[in-house]
């Protein structure tokens, strides 16, 4: 039995019948780590000592008999621009190499009240700002499935970790599709919940009115395990919603009949064919199991890129101000202030990350800021009335989560525009805040295939459900990666 | 001369007396040890969102409402992004497109002529944290610290239009605004702990035109009067500016307090602070029910409080002025004004007394121990003429420093008048025997004389006879012995 192999649920039975403690589970994982990690180069900071102790407060308290969450005692880990209190979170910035936060986010602190076990932090692009964690100042995660290690595949820490099993679930930040579009490429599920209903707090900000932390999970009952516990209203974060949160177990239900599922054609534009192809097996699959499934009109869609780039720019330049060698993180001394300003930013940031600045400072620039900003802001309320209107109509919508086989970022990975392009189906979303996810729908060419179920503000429920129905219905398991051949590590 | 006139705008930026910042939990307590009041919000640490304190709303609302200005049901909050090492996020969030409050006005009185100062904009701000210059100031110091304590802090900016002619306009109008919101109680406005702050934006242009000049900005001002005096300086030198044919520059000047002039602090243009909707942060929404009931909980303000003291009490309205220019003094003003009648007596007494007493030793009011009782009280003995003026004086100091009753204090000092007649007539016999001359003289005619035996009388008193009642008996015994 390899315990890395296995869902979280199984674990936390294992652990409840105590057939495996949980510091046997963590060493278990850190072997697997140990084992894999030089291929996959997942984790910028790992928590070997932290984890332990954490395994071994939960194994006592099990011991005591208290009631523990399904999580308790499960190796977990997050992408580094998610703050956890004394270890290291970087944002995979040269600017930030050193930065020890002081308190944990929110997210952070409710896995650690459930008593997940942290076993490190992921690599991601420099300020999330990517899908395919070239842009980190670090080094490039491998796309686990991406056997000759051929450079440009979408990938990220946290969906990689899943993948490969050196973490039982991670949590990521999805800007423009970051956890559906690596969760796509990678195998697994991911999430983006509706903005609001996960809280904000100490996740570094790159775009904070489409930042959203979400899971990756190997199937749905754990989606379901951690929606419930990292859901739900903060005070410490404004943006943050108060509304009930359902329990999301209840939503793992096995029936589809009668649903209606919108089908956006404009999705379907630069849309590979073998990617529809496998589309279209899962509208069929839907259909028989009872589902409407029709062609919806998205008409501003196309516009959608474009204004993402400039929102996010936008913010991103202001969000990204703070860093200024004054108080933490990167500081290059110079003869006076405004000299270290610019020498450390200079040397603290990457180029994909001067480039985003460059550009939000432009469009939000006197005589910039009307063409620019607030024409994006225009463009953002309609495509969110695109979406308000196919949802008087639908449950929920179905697209492929990658417009590319395989994944690839683009043809030239240091063209940011036509990486920003490849999330041309998940950007939409985080415009008009929705709930995403991204399940795996088998393999073309050797490289799985994700897609995307998009639902109401507030109604992770439906996409449970569908996800749900289509895991237990199809064969289309969670794929195998080639990194596992190509290291000689057999899974499962 | 008075071919130019002056145009005068003021911004005030003025904290608002909360508990806590105006994104986090922190304190506000002025004067505590550098970077103590701080945490991951204030400090605008990676990570870190704020959530907005509801109590600054009603403050902002509150003073807006005071100063006449209506309320927006709807408003939000922006960054303005700019670099400074006091600015921990690299902006600072404010309100630029939408304030809390806009469109009010208060009136200023300036050589007897009542003038309405409009208001454009009143809007809730952060402040920034604090440069500590190592050589004491920014120009003579190899290094500089940073003190956050103050970052986060809330702010209201409160922009008046460019519609003041001159320093003593300024000045009035400071006053003004201090006494209201002093008035509401939404700050200390203590211009000497920073929680009143006044930048003047000044220019010139020849009298009869109505195209503004233009205008430099004035800080540093750390006074009223230095606002007067620095707006009066400044209004001079561009006027020398233009006489010698040269322009005026547009930049920030400095007003150096010793050497009574404005420097030229740096000449930069505005720069482009880039400013958008902060993400991070959700629209203010007010109900109008809400402002109503801000509203009702605004006491009687300055003006209307100054109106009743006019007509209800019949105050001089320059006394009415004086006293309701702070807001400690009206209430101790209506205070003593309900155990004692008289309003005219009273204010005397503030406007003379106290005030000389407060303005030597340049303290505020509510340092000082004397109590409005306390004045009711020394003033109900000066009525019933068992004190004189000169030894209510001496004793009201005692009160304002030592806060004793007067009772106790005419005790202790054994000040107490005599108005006994029997202890006065003994006394006046005396004086009599002894100086046969003086009282031969008043009876020949020469009625000065009697001045001479009241002051035997006094100083065999010690000062404490009722100087009223000596004279009328020492007239009736004089006159029924010759």
């Amino acid at each position: 039995m390899r315990l890395y192999n296995l869902s979280v649920f199984q674990l936390s039975e294992l652990m409840e019948k105590k057939e495996i403690s949980s510091e046997e589970l963590t060493n278990a994982y850190l072997e697997r780590i140990s084992q894999v990690e030089s291929g996959t180069k997942v984790f910028v900071t790992l928590s070997k000592g932290t984890a332990l102790a954490q395994a071994r407060d939960v194994d006592q308290k099990r011991a005591r008999g208290e009631e523990l969450s399904p999580l308790a005692g499960i190796p977990m880990a997050m992408d580094d621009n998610i703050c956890t209190e004394g270890i290291k979170t970087t944002c995979a910035s040269k600017i930030l190499y050193n930065f020890i936060p002081p308190y944990d986010a929110t997210v952070a602190e409710r896995l650690k009240g459930a008593g997940a076990i942290l076993m490190g932090k992921c690599n991601i692009d420099e300020f999330g700002m990517g899908s395919s964690t070239e842009n980190s100042a670090f080094y490039t995660t491998q796309n686990p499935f991406d056997a000759e290690a051929a450079q440009g595949y979408i990938s990220g820490g946290s969906a990689a970790a899943v993948s490969v099993g050196e973490a039982a679930f991670t949590l990521g930040s999805d800007t423009g599709g970051f956890i559906r579009q690596s969760a796509a490429s990678c195998g697994v599920i991911g999430l983006k919940p509706s903005y609001g209903h996960v809280s904000r707090f100490g996740l570094i900000s790159t775009a904070s009115s489409l930042d959203q932390i979400g899971p990756f999970t190997q199937d749905m009952t754990d989606l379901a395990l951690v929606l419930n516990t990292i859901c739900g209203h903060d005070v410490k974060d404004a943006t943050s919603a108060s509304v009930d949160v359902p329990d999301f177990t209840k939503s793992l239900v096995n029936e589809v009949k009668g649903l209606r599922i919108g089908l956006p054609k404009e999705y379907e534009a630069g849309v590979e064919p073998q990617v529809a192809a496998k589309l279209q097996e899962a509208i069929s699959k839907l259909e028989e199991l009872g589902a409407i499934c029709e062609e919806v009109a998205m008409p501003h869609t196309e516009y959608a890129a474009p204004a993402h780039y400039i929102i996010s720019s936008a913010e991103a330049s202001s969000n990204l101000a703070r860093f200024d060698g004054v108080r933490h993180g990167l500081r290059v001394e110079a003869e006076d202030v405004l000299s270290m300003f610019k020498k450390t930013r200079s040397q603290g940031f990457g180029a994909e990350v001067k480039k985003r600045i460059m550009l939000g400072t432009h469009v939000l620039s006197t005589g910039n800021y009307d063409a620019y900003y607030v024409k994006a802001l225009k463009v953002r309320s309609l495509v969110k009335q695109d979406f308000d209107r196919a949802f008087e109509k639908f449950d929920c919508l179905l697209t492929p989560t990658n417009p590319a086989t395989a994944g690839k970022t683009g043809k030239n990975p240091n063209d940011s525009l036509a990486m920003h392009l490849s999330g041309v189906c998940t950007l939409p979303v985080n415009l008009a805040g929705l709930p995403a996810l991204s399940l795996p729908f088998g393999m073309v060419d050797g490289m799985p295939v994700g897609l995307q179920l998009i639902a109401r503000h507030f109604k992770e429920e439906t996409l449970l459900r569908v996800g749900y129905t289509l895991e237990q219905s199809t064969n289309q398991t969670r794929p195998k990666p080639g990194l596992f051949l190509k290291y000689n590590i057999h899974r499962g | 001369m008075n071919r130019y006139e002056a145009v005068i705008g003021l911004e005030v930026h003025v904290e608002l007396k909360t508990d806590t910042k105006l994104f986090c939990g922190c304190s506000t307590e002025f004067g505590k040890e550098p970077n103590t009041q701080v945490c991951p919000v204030c400090l605008g640490l990676p990570g870190a969102v704020g959530v907005l304190n509801k109590k600054v709303v009603e403050l902002a609302t509150k003073a807006g409402l005071a100063l006449n200005c209506a309320i927006g049901t709807y408003t939000w909050f922006d960054r303005k992004n700019y670099y400074y090492p006091d600015l921990p996020k690299g902006f600072q969030i404010s309100q630029v497109f939408r304030p809390i409050a806009y469109q009010g006005h208060l009136d200023i009185d300036v050589n007897g002529a009542t003038k309405r100062v409009n208001i454009t904009r009143a809007h809730i701000e952060e402040d920034p944290g604090k440069l500590v210059h190592s050589g004491g100031s920014i120009t003579t110091s190899r290094y500089s610290c940073v003190d956050y304590n103050r970052s986060g802090m809330p702010l209201i900016e409160i922009v008046s239009e460019p519609e003041m002619h001159s320093g003593e306009e300024a000045k009035a109008y400071l006053e003004k605004l201090k006494a209201i919101l002093e008035c509401i109680a939404v700050s200390d406005v203590k211009m000497e702990q920073g929680s009143l702050r006044c930048d003047a934006n000044v220019s010139v242009r020849p009298v009869g035109t109505t195209t503004l000049g233009t205008k430099t900005e004035i800080k540093n001002m750390n006074s009223f009067r230095s606002v007067q005096y620095a707006i009066e300086y400044e209004v001079e030198r561009q006027i020398d500016v233009l006489e010698d044919g040269g322009r005026v520059i547009q930049e920030t000047r400095g007003w150096d307090e010793n050497r009574g002039i404005t420097v030229s602090m740096r000449n930069k243009e505005n720069p482009d602070y880039r400013c958008f909707i902060e993400p991070e942060l959700t629209p203010i929404e007010l109900t109008e029910e809400w402002i109503e009931e801000v509203k009702a909980s605004i006491p009687e303000l300055p003006d209307a409080r100054r109106k009743r003291l006019v007509e209800e009490h019949g105050l001089p309205e320059y006394d009415a002025g004086v006293i309701t220019s702070s807001l400690a003094l009206a209430e101790f003003f209506d205070a003593t004004l309900k155990e004692f009648p008289d309003a005219k007596s009273i204010s005397n007494w503030i406007m003379g007394e106290l005030l000389r007493l407060l303005n030597a030793r340049n303290m505020e009011l509510s340092e000082a121990k004397i109590t409005p009782s306390g004045l009711a009280a020394l003033l109900k003995l000066i009525e019933k003429g068992s004190i004189s003026n000169k030894m209510a004086k001496e004793i009201v100091e005692v009160m304002f420093v030592e806060g004793k009753e007067p009772d106790q204090i005419i005790k202790e000092k054994g000040m107490s008048q005599i108005s006994d007649e029997g202890q006065l007539a003994q006394i006046i016999a005396e004086v009599i025997a002894k100086n046969p001359k003086s009282v031969a003289d008043y009876q020949a005619g020469k009625k000065q004389a009697i001045g001479f035996l009241v002051g035997q009388i006094m100083k065999a008193t010690k000062g404490q006879a009722n100087p009223g009642l000596v004279n009328t008996m020492l007239r009736d015994k004089l006159t029924e012995e010759a």
